[in-house]
């Protein structure tokens, strides 16, 4: 199977290079064309994300209605969450998929190219679909991310019908982007190579298609059954017709939680490369971070209810699933640990990829802690549906599975564009980043403790300091973002040439690549010896 | 991460978690006081393990760099480091567990009450109800709240506690066992008083259950905890914790209001009575969705304005009033005079020409 790609790949490669003009995009099924369009696309909702972000920031920087209507709060909060985790954030992770696993697994391409090009293109109409709900009557989604029946059901506007058929068609582009990653790391893995000479980001991806694949449809089936409550007569979330409100719930989380372990498993991974090409040490504890990594997936599908511990459940599912969820801590604190034993006794630089990485390490570790504490059922009484629930999952989700994005990004650019960035520029931008995005949601703790729910538009006035350094360090996070955007296209534009190996300590196959990375990345597949060689744990 | 260390620093002296409601709330029931010791538990353990493991990070960033002509090792294993950090945390949680399982325990245990209250959530107002005392009425933001919202900062400081004041408070005997049955008569909202460690889930259709034992007399505030729509940020909760004595002449009181509340039911009133006591209810109870001019918020919110139901028969007004329709609301819970008041005050104000209700005829409709 393997050889027989091979050689058609290398066979194709005669004949088409990348096409000229437009066309080169629409059609394309190559893993870094397509990698690309991935990763400007969540680049790009990144940014809308990011604008709407800062809508509800501007509303919450004084107490009072300034700017909104608070249905149309209710709307922003919804769309930036919706857009961030299934536009952005997911996507991103795709995105770096296609680009960096055939080029770190010895192939040629993905396994399934044309699919591959399928699932990209579905992505742009799922996410118009759901942006152009806010020009329909009775405005866009207002239920929150996770929008729970009956509020999006038998309260919910019209438009509710084109979010549930964005949410299917985001639903068949991960699951096929997911597909295509089992079967490219499976497949058209260079033969010499085994699963456990895999770098952690091929593994991190390989068990994160696993979750998504079994996540989705889950998804799917929530949002079909809000459809057919809402269409079709049914009663699945509706006490009068013998349904259930809190079975939406369940339903939902049992997707959800894994979800936000989608999100983070490839960081872990993305990670793992950064801190040991730094550090110039191979990374500790390798196979632990494999068991770790695949420990947290299993236990990701049965935590699900910890997000529901104030719904009446029954004082042994609590406690179930408060023993469940703490556990999790344990091979999360693995990870970290590795991480730190990896740097420990090192020789340290700190180039923009590092700083991204180190300060991850950090910032995911604080919103660890909280999450921790929200584990304990009887403190979450207090905790839940309150900025604290906000301030961790943005340090697990901002400062983790995006900043792993952005160290990603500065890591393997020189590879993408055979370019150099500026590396002067980047150092101002990550403390720019660092320190406003401390001061957006460090504070938010303090709000949520002292008893400010989520998803509101306006507070009592004791909430009012805390809300405005929020919202100034809003402002300076998401200002941030347009050096980040002149870095890379400078650095595309204008960068100096980079080497193929740019950083010293890098191990790894795509390294063994030109500088900028051919268009069919492993023709021949690379040896044992090279495999042995580039492996980052030896 | 130099904020970090500042906010870190902030955290460690109490006297700061006092003045600016940096920190959970203790509280004044013996559940709130339990759950907040297990906050303080985890978090200090949090603390620790954090100075141990920044430090240790902090510590090689600084030694460890290739500037201060550090020297890559190149071990990458050890089983012995690996089972050491799996088992002791292990141990950890299992000590955090052991207290957070008892106290849990103890929260789900509402057998000990001695009076109970059945708390019932609307888009976006709270119904209580005193099943054995015959006692029902509403509570809604109140209006000076409402008017600051859109309004200077000047109104809103003097409004009494923006956004966390009512117009009817839950009232509570002190050093009583209360239990809350909780449920919900549209979406999910949830009732939450941080200081009696009671937040609950509001179900429509199912009813929950929570307890509270306040141990001091004073005045809570609270809010709806759960997103319920267009105005979940404006449903405040107030509870009045008051001596045994001033309870029970509370009771009273209401109760001959509730008795006088019958009586008028039971005569017919003039229209000019019913528009003034209508426009008042109408302006608490529908003003949110329909606008205190009557223009709505099409296309979900329809106008009063000109609406072909407000000019047309009482029979299909009185039952979209009381059996609500997809979004609209029911509202069963007001007493007869209310809503022939409400519903005469729609026929006859913004304009529209339509018929008087009287209160039997709401006894009859029902
Ligand atoms: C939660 C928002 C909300 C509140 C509060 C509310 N309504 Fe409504 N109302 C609606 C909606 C939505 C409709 C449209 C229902 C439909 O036709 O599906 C409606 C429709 C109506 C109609 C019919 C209008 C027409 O022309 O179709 C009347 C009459 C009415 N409401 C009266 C009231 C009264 C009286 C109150 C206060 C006691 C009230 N409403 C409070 C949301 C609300
Ligand atoms: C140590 C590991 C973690 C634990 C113990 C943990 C625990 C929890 C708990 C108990 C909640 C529910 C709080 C509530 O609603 O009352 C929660 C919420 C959340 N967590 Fe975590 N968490 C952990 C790590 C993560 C990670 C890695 C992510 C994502 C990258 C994440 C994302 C979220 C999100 C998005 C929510 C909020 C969901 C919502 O209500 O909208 N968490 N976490
Ligand atoms: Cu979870
Ligand atoms: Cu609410």
């Amino acid at each position: 199977m393997t050889t027989a790609t091979t050689i058609e790949a290398t066979h194709d490669d005669h004949h088409h290079g990348p096409e000229k003009g437009l066309m080169r995009w629409v059609k394309t099924t190559n893993h870094k064309d397509i990698g690309s369009l991935y990763m400007w696309f969540a680049f790009t909702m990144l940014l809308v994300g990011g604008a709407f972000a800062m809508g509800i920031r501007a509303e919450l920087l004084q107490p009072g209605l300034q700017l909104m209507e608070p249905q149309f709060f209710n709307q922003l909060t919804t769309m930036h969450g919706l857009i961030m985790v299934f536009g952005a954030i997911m996507p991103a992770f795709v995105g770096l998929g296609n680009w960096l696993i055939p080029m770190m697994v010895g192939a040629p391409d993905m396994a399934l190219p044309r699919m591959n090009n399928w699932s990209f293109w579905i992505l742009p109409f799922a996410g118009g679909i759901l942006l152009s709900t806010f020009f329909m009557e009775g405005g866009a989604p207002a239920f929150g991310w996770t929008f729970y029946a009956p509020l999006s059901t038998t309260f919910a506007p019209d438009s509710t019908d084109f979010f549930i058929f964005a949410v299917h068609l985001l639903g068949f582009s991960s699951i096929m982007g997911a597909i295509n990653i089992i079967a490219t790391v499976l497949n058209m893995r260079a033969p010499e190579m085994k699963l456990m000479d895999m770098p952690l980001f091929v593994w991190t991806w390989l068990i994160t298609s696993f979750l998504l694949i079994g996540a989705m449809p889950v998804l799917a089936g929530a949002v079909t059954m809000m459809l057919t409550d809402r269409n079709f007569g049914t009663a699945f979330f509706d006490a009068t017709g013998g349904g259930d409100p809190v079975l939406f719930q369940h339903i939902f989380w049992f997707f959800g939680h894994p979800e936000v372990y989608i999100m983070i498993l490839p960081a872990f991974g993305v990670v793992s490369h950064i801190i040991p090409t730094f550090a110039r040490k191979p990374l500790f504890g390798y196979s632990s971070m494999v068991y770790a990594t695949a420990s947290i997936a299993f236990l990701s599908y049965i935590v699900w209810a910890h997000h529901m511990f104030l719904t009446g459940m029954p004082v042994a599912g609590e406690l179930y699933f408060m023993y469940a969820t703490m556990l999790i801590a344990v091979p999360t604190g693995v990870k970290v640990f590795n991480w730190i034993s990896t740097m420990w006794r090192g020789s340290m630089t700190f180039e923009a990829p590092m700083l991204w990485a180190v300060s991850f390490v950090f910032l995911f570790t604080i919103g660890g802690f909280s999450g921790l504490m929200l584990g304990i059922a009887p403190a979450d009484i207090q905790y839940h549906d309150t900025y604290f629930v906000v301030a961790h999952f943005h340090y697990v989700l901002v400062t983790g599975a995006l900043w792993s994005i952005i160290a990603a990004t500065f890591y393997w650019l020189p590879k993408w564009t055979g370019k150099m960035y500026n590396e002067k520029l980047a150092k101002i931008h990550f403390w720019w980043a660092v320190i406003s995005v401390n001061v957006l949601f460090f504070p938010q703790h303090f709000l949520g403790l002292a008893g400010m729910p989520r998803r509101i538009p306006d507070y009592s006035l004791q909430f009012a300091d805390f809300n405005f350094i929020s919202s100034i360090g809003g402002f300076a996070f998401g200002a941030s973002f347009i050096l980040l955007t002149y870095i890379v296209i400078d650095c595309i534009r204008n960068g100096k040439p980079a080497s193929s190996r740019p950083w010293e300590g890098a191990k790894g196959l795509e390294w063994t690549l030109e500088p900028k990375a051919q268009y069919h990345s492993f023709n021949t597949p690379p040896s044992r010896k090279l495999i042995k060689a580039e492996s980052q744990h030896s | 991460m130099k904020k970090l260390v500042i906010a870190f620093g902030l955290l460690f002296s109490f006297n700061v978690f006092a003045e600016y409601g940096l920190n959970m709330t203790e509280g004044v029931t013996s559940l709130s006081r339990d759950i907040y010791g297990l906050h303080m538990m985890v978090f200090w353990v949090s603390v620790v393990i954090a100075i141990v493991v920044f430090g240790a990070m902090l510590y090689s960033l600084y030694m460890h760099r290739q500037s201060k002509g550090a020297v890559a090792a190149n071990f990458h294993e050890s089983t012995k480091a690996e089972l050491i950090w799996t088992i002791v945390p292990m141990i950890i949680l299992v000590g955090m567990a052991v207290p957070a399982s008892k106290v849990l325990i103890d929260l789900e245990d509402t057998s000990k009450a001695q009076m109970t209250v059945k708390i019932t959530g609307h888009q976006w107002k709270w119904q209580y109800d005193y099943p054995e005392e015959g006692i029902s009425f509403i509570s809604n933001l109140s209006q000076d709240s409402k008017d600051a919202v859109n309004g200077t900062d000047a109104d809103r400081e003097n409004a009494n506690h923006y956004l966390l004041d009512v117009d009817n408070r839950l009232v509570l005997p002190v050093d009583t066992s209360v239990r809350f049955l909780i449920t919900s008569n549209d979406v999910i909202h949830n009732w939450w008083v941080p200081d009696f460690g009671v937040k609950q889930d509001a179900n429509p259709g199912f009813i929950n259950d929570a307890w509270a034992e306040i141990e001091e007399i004073g005045t809570y505030r609270g809010q709806c905890a759960e997103l319920c729509g267009k105005d979940h940020g404006f449903m405040p909760i107030v509870v009045d914790v008051v001596s045994k004595e001033d309870y029970k002449k509370w009771v009273a009181k209401k109760q001959s209001e509730a008795a006088a509340a019958a009586v008028s039911a039971t005569k017919t009133w003039g229209k000019n009575e019913l528009m003034t006591k209508g426009k008042g209810v109408y302006n608490t109870n529908c003003a949110a969705c329909h606008k205190a001019d009557g223009s709505g918020m099409p296309p979900v919110f329809p106008a009063i304005k000109g609406s072909v139901i407000a000019n047309g028969s009482a029979a299909a007004h009185l039952s979209i009033v009381l059996n609500g329709k997809g979004a609209m609301p029911q509202f069963k819970m007001l007493g007869d005079s209310d809503l022939a008041a409400v519903i005469t005050y729609e026929r006859n104000a913004f304009g529209n020409t339509g018929s008087v209700v009287q209160p039997s005829d709401i006894k009859s409709a029902r």
